[in-house]
């Protein structure tokens, strides 16, 4: 089959986990993750990106199904249920949003600067390392860190659904991935 | 006696045996759109409708079963089907 520019999407996603580990700040370039998807079902109401364009699926599938690192089973049948599919995608969003209320606080003055990635919303890792200050407000930064966080855990999750279960089975339980076909349900009128 | 052949839309004998072949089916309830099928399928037979479900042209299809080894929900099988 004839490989597209978009087949190397993965090496994308790949430099921009790398990135985080090196300054914070490009964590920003992540929200283009949530942005396309969301534009590509809104104004083409098909899951193109999913199907193209997704570097993180492609990843999985490069890591699980080219280097076999996955038992390659089924994934259990509650996890692609709707009220687990939407569950999940309602507890990212609070999170999210949680995680937006912390960069408030520090953009308002109500709290300094946390330098710490928050992984699988629980364990807080130092990641000190990964700033050099920032030409703009702390906040700025801080929205860095908690987005990168968040990137950080559906990779970790991403990898550990991938080795568990098949290479791409994080596509199952995937926010966007849900909220795009979610989208495109209303959308298509279905 | 004759019987139309709705996916054709000719006549067939009902004496004559219906073909039954192996072909991909989505359950749609499971689907979640993410065409790793798509891209594994030797034949082209996949796409994915409207962001939906994946949607297996069975005219194209031979039933090979790649993409029930690939489908993350495991939400398609290689089933008998009459054609």
């Amino acid at each position: 089959m004839k490989k597209h520019w978009y087949d190397y999407m993965w090496i994308v996603s790949l430099t921009y986990l790398i990135l985080g580990f090196f300054n914070i700040l490009f964590a920003w370039l992540g929200l283009l993750c949530f942005f396309i998807p969301l534009l590509i079902s809104i104004v083409g109401g098909t899951k193109g990106y999913c199907n193209r364009y997704c570097g993180r699926g492609q990843l999985f599938g490069l890591v699980g199904g080219r280097f076999g690192l996955s038992r390659k089973k089924d994934i259990p049948k509650w996890m692609k249920r709707k009220w687990f599919r939407y569950g999940f995608l309602i507890f990212f969003f609070i999170m999210f949003f949680q995680m937006l209320w912390n960069t408030y606080l520090v953009f308002a003055g109500a709290s300094g600067l946390k330098q710490v990635v928050t992984l699988l919303w629980t364990w807080k890792l130092p990641w000190h390392w990964a700033y050099h200050g920032t030409l703009f407000h702390p906040g700025v930064a801080q929205f860095a860190f908690g987005f990168y966080s968040v990137m950080l855990t559906s990779t970790v999750l991403g990898f550990i659904t991938m080795i568990l279960f098949k290479p791409r089975s994080w596509c199952v339980y995937c926010p966007m991935g849900t909220m795009t076909q979610l989208i495109c349900r209303v959308r298509n009128g279905k | 006696m004759l019987v139309s052949n709705e996916r054709k839309g000719r006549f067939i004998h009902m004496e004559t045996r219906m073909k039954r072949k192996r072909k991909a089916c989505v359950n749609v309830n499971e689907c979640v759109a993410c065409g790793c099928c798509v891209k594994v399928c030797p034949k082209g037979a996949i796409q994915i409708r409207k962001g939906i479900a994946a949607d297996v042209d069975w005219e194209k299809c031979v039933g090979c079963g790649m993409c029930a080894r690939e489908c993350p929900a495991s939400a398609i099988e290689v089933q008998e089907v009459q054609v």
